[in-house]
């Protein structure tokens, strides 16, 4: 530090307990609704510390409360989310690893053209092809399957992007020296570069699984079978059942368990995720 | 020990779940895509369990498919990737968007017929199926959960008030004198009102025999154009906006989340379908009253009847002669008078046959729950007429999308009732003009 | 930037790019060029009668002044989201670059936001302002003022606006951080030997060199608030009241799935997929050594 001024250290204290507040309010006042009744909800204010029905709640939303709403129970709901986000987490680091070595240290013809090819899906989502992209997915007899819920979100350009910019940051003198060695490119590959990435992996792979968790549309389109459900699809739609009033103490408690597994991904690996994160835009 | 309680339950459920998964090989699976979730989801899973325990050679299989437009939509995208379940649950709105795809659809008095089931549709509640039937009087698809607005008001608000809490206001004028008095009593929310389109110009069109779309409502074809910007509409329409100005009528969103607000006692009266009684019987601590909708009793005709809202089941074209025959099956289940009656009771939707009715009634299930019977009186009263017999438009969930932005803008004091009404039916016809096309 | 050593070419590098390639085209190339055709139909939705219109869909939408007024809202609430939750994570990372007690733990308490789906999000919010039932809105009540989102569009668009930044601070708050300290000390004491305060300081030194990854953040918060915050409108407007916060990513999906009109929905589609693809372009060649997902 340059300076000691007391008053600027007590200022950034508060300011910043105040944005963790801020951050953290929804978060709370959600715990709080999720440990009362209906009727506390309906009857304005919430109060402020959470209620006694935190158990009552929360095994409603485990054995009945989404199982209503979608009819499988919230272990299978989560497991699907599970499955999913691990499926699409790796399934993006391999192809986008593979295609970004091929890209980096190969010249081959029609190169550009991949690239570019791949490139373009940067960004765009999947709500405006979701119709064609479904027919296909049907057509290839892929709907109510893992597969079907994962292989067509890993057609995206973010990772191979990554990748790519990461390996041109390597030195070029480990290629040399690996072909020095005599090593082939599979061979460097496996030896040196992957080893190098490592962290970069890690952190990719924390945020795309939660990329795949917090998916929603897809999946409430391609399952039509209950046992399929997501996590994410089932809050939704507990939010504005069709002819029902919200029932907002097991929504909230079903939120809460569906927050917690990729925010305890995001804080316990926070140290990775944050290296990678950020090194890689250097 | 809580946890292991828990842990042991969810295993019990995984292996139930996977019971299901995996149906006896013999039977034929019929599919039934439905929008339902909580205790409406519940007594549906309940019905077809029933029907499946009656059953050896069909087992249904009810899946949820998101609200109202995620289950048409997934109904649509499957069909066009020929994934289409056999029964689709559609709402109201979707009717004419279901009609017109011809090819995709399987009337269901045709399905009945190929099924050998009996089938008279004189056993059916006329005002019921009218909204699903064509102009030869054939029905198209099975009513399923069918309701009707009704108002609601909290007794001891009234009270409050100095209102008499047995005589509800029966006509708007002395809805207009409740709120003043509700208001001078020191209520916040005298009024609000949930599913606007729906009540407020769908129903109080056919409520006082005023067209809302040429062409019978849409029933005579797709040629229809809006015309609910007539006076008796714009005059209602006006009348919410001043309430809502004088902050005697209290907007509190397009669907039924104005619900709550009566729930909790904050909003003393609630224009709601009459499917909401359970869960307003579930949720307030006070005495409340159901009443018929209000008219304004210088109008012709006034009152003829309201028409129903709700959803239907529609049968898919594409799956082999056999597997209808469980449908038809499926759907004499779903019309026994047993079944009819207990749906009826339970939920707060009508019955859809006579029988079903007559069932109820004989129960005494209408003098144990005072007000239940309201809806069904308000609906057969009058035969229906032209203007009455139910709302038919392409887009009509878009449709109900714009009026609901029109009447936002009349709540909120930027436009008059009759800008609001004007636009939304020039905006409505462009969209009907495009469905026109697409399915000629 | 390109490499220069590289290995020799081969069959190797096809084979290397084959997954990834037939995934983009199976899942990607193939129904977007369907999205394309279909914009040029007018069809019913279950696809039994069909009408090849050219351009007329695109016609209809251009002129159509609903459809630029959701131009505008786009662009509206894209800067309000980006200005928001950049100003607030700029703030809360200089804060925290200050302190030394406890640095880590205030970082681990203000990252986890980026862990929650928007969706979920938009449902926190909502539920903290609902009109009926809501904390805030009830607080706001007792002072005397009327929070009404469902009917205002101003307070609508306001609150998706807080819903979609408060998901985003997360982000930007890390980037800014790293960014902060990268900046050498050495020349923040120059500085301060220099008689500069730690206002003037910011704004003379640390704001310039912070500028890169502000302008990084810059594109990463516009493509998120295009795009990713779909959920977050589905979950708490719905586009309304009126078209208040009806976003054209929004407006496909009410257009092609509640409204059913596939070919104006893909017109949309299409539409949307030029811009995108013109932001990849401006991305690519402007920024590109500061990309990263």
């Amino acid at each position: 530090m340059v300076e000691n001024r007391r008053w600027l250290n007590l200022l950034s204290h508060a300011i910043l307990l105040l944005g963790i507040g801020v951050l953290a309010f929804p978060i709370y006042v959600t715990f709080v609704a999720s440990t009362v009744e209906m009727r506390d909800i309906i009857r304005p204010p919430l109060p402020l510390v959470p209620g006694p029905h935190f158990i009552d709640n929360y095994s409603e939303a485990l054995t009945r409360g989404v199982a209503q709403a979608s009819g499988s129970p919230v272990a299978l709901m989560l497991w699907n989310s599970l499955v999913m986000a691990l499926a699409i987490a790796i399934g993006k680091i391999v192809i986008s690893l593979l295609s970004a070595f091929a890209i980096v240290y190969f010249r081959f013809p029609l190169r550009m053209l991949c690239f570019w090819t791949i490139f373009i899906t940067l960004m765009l989502p999947v709500e405006v092809r979701i119709l064609p992209t479904f027919k296909v997915v049907a057509d290839l007899g892929m709907l109510n399957s893992h597969a079907g819920l994962a292989i067509p979100l890993i057609a995206s350009a973010t990772a191979t992007f990554l990748f790519r910019q990461f390996f041109l940051t390597i030195p070029d003198e480990l290629v040399e020296a690996a072909r020095m060695d005599g090593a082939g490119p599979l061979r460097f590959f496996n030896d040196i570069l992957l080893p190098l990435t490592r962290t970069n992996v890690a952190a990719l792979f924390v945020i795309l699984f939660i990329y795949g968790w917090n998916q929603y549309l897809w999946p409430l389109l391609i399952t039509t079978d209950a046992s399929m459900t997501t996590i994410v699809m089932g809050i939704n739609r507990m939010i504005a059942p069709s002819e029902d009033q919200t029932n907002w103490p097991v929504v909230m408690a079903t939120t809460m368990l569906a927050m917690l597994p990729p925010i305890i991904v995001v804080v316990t690996m926070q140290r990775l995720f944050v290296k990678g994160l950020v090194e890689t835009e250097k | 020990m809580r946890l292991n309680r828990n842990a042991i339950l969810l295993a019990a459920a995984l292996s139930f779940a996977g019971s299901f998964a995996q149906p006896a090989a013999a039977a034929t699976e019929i599919q039934f895509w439905h929008a339902f979730t909580g205790p409406l989801g519940e007594i549906l899973a309940k019905q077809v369990e029933g029907f499946n325990a009656s059953e050896s050679d069909y087992q249904v299989v009810a899946v949820y498919k998101g609200n109202y437009s995620e289950a048409l939509n997934a109904g649509v995208a499957a069909f066009r990737a020929k994934q289409q379940p056999h029964i689709l649950q559609v709402f109201e709105v979707g009717t004419a968007t279901m009609m017109a795809a011809k090819g995709a659809v399987n009337p269901v008095f045709e399905v009945m017929k190929a099924g050998g089931e009996t089938f008279d549709p004189a056993v059916y509640l006329p005002t019921v199926t009218g909204y699903y039937t064509d102009l030869e009087g054939n029905m198209l698809s099975m009513p399923y959960n069918s309701s009707t607005p009704v108002l609601y008001y909290n007794k001891e608000a009234f009270q409050a008030a100095g209102l008499d809490p047995e005589s509800p206001p029966k006509t708007w004028q002395e809805f207009g004198a409740a709120l003043d008095a509700l208001q001078a009593s020191g209520s916040v929310c005298p009024f609000t009102t949930t599913w606007q389109s729906w009540v407020h110009l769908e129903n109080f069109s056919a409520w006082h025999n005023v067209p809302f779309a040429t062409q019978a409502n849409g029933f005579g074809g797709l040629d229809t154009t809006l015309v609910f910007n007539g006076p008796t509409q714009v005059r209602h329409i006006q009348q919410l906006g001043d309430w809502a100005r004088d902050g005697k009528f209290v907007y509190g969103g397009r669907r039924n989340e104005s619900g709550a607000r009566f729930n909790s006692g904050e909003c003393a009266m609630l224009t709601e379908s009459s499917a909401g009684y359970a869960s307003i019987k579930a949720q307030t601590e006070f005495d409340f009253g159901v009443s018929s909708l209000p008219y304004w009793d210088d109008a012709d005709g006034a009152p003829q009847n309201t028409i129903i809202g709700g959803a239907s089941l529609w049968v898919l074209t594409g799956h082999p002669q056999e597997e209808y025959e469980g449908v038809a099956k499926f759907f004499s289940y779903l019309s026994s008078p047993e079944v009819q009656a207990e749906w009826h009771q339970q939920t707060g939707y009508l019955p859809i046959t006579h029988a079903a009715y007559d069932l109820t009634k004989e129960q005494g299930f209408y003098e144990q729950n005072p007000g239940t019977e309201t809806a069904l009186i308000q609906m057969t009263a009058k035969a229906p007429t032209e203007n009455s017999k139910g709302v038919r438009l392409g887009s009509f969930d878009q449709i109900r999308g714009i009026i609901d932005e029109e009447l936002e803008a009349v709540w909120a004091g930027t436009k008059s009732a009759q800008e609001a009404l004007d636009s939304a039916v020039e905006r409505g016809n462009v969209l009907l003009r495009r469905f026109e096309r697409a399915n000629n | 930037m390109e490499k220069r050593v590289v290995f020799r070419s081969s069959p190797l590098p096809y084979l290397l790019v084959l997954p990834q390639l037939a995934v983009t085209a199976v899942f990607f190339l193939w129904p977007a060029s369907q999205a394309l055709y279909q914009s040029l139909l007018i069809e019913d939705p279950f696809g039994l009668s069909t009408e090849f219109v050219w351009f007329e869909n695109f016609e209809n939408l251009f002129a159509d002044p609903l459809y630029i007024g959701s131009f505008w809202t786009t662009a509206y609430f894209s800067a309000a989201v980006t200005a928001l939750s950049l100003g607030l994570a700029l703030l809360l990372a200089v804060m925290a670059d200050r302190v030394v007690k406890g640095a880590m733990t205030y970082k681990t308490l203000l990252i986890w936001p980026y862990a929650v789906a928007p969706a979920i999000a938009g449902v926190l919010w909502l539920f903290l302002f609902n009109p009926s039932i809501g904390l805030v809105a009830y607080y706001l009540k007792i002072v005397g003022y009327n929070w009404n989102h469902v009917l205002n569009g101003g307070e609508a668009m306001l609150l998706v606006v807080i819903a979609a930044a408060w998901k985003q601070v997360s982000y930007n708050f890390l980037f800014f951080l790293a960014g902060l300290q990268a900046i050498p000390k050495s020349l923040i004491e120059a500085a301060a030997i220099d008689g500069a305060g730690p206002v003037r300081r910011f704004w003379t030194i640390v704001f310039p060199l912070l500028s890169p990854t502000t302008f990084f953040l810059l594109v990463v918060n516009l493509v998120y608030a295009f795009f990713d915050t779909f959920g977050i409108i589905h979950a708490v407007t719905k586009g309304g009241p009126g078209k208040a916060t009806e976003i054209l990513v929004y407006k496909v999906y009410s257009d092609g799935f509640v409204g059913l009109d596939l070919g104006g929905s893909a017109a949309q589609s299409v539409i949307l997929m030029a811009i995108v693809v013109g932001l990849t372009v401006i991305q690519f060649r402007f920024i590109e050594r500061r990309v990263h997902y």
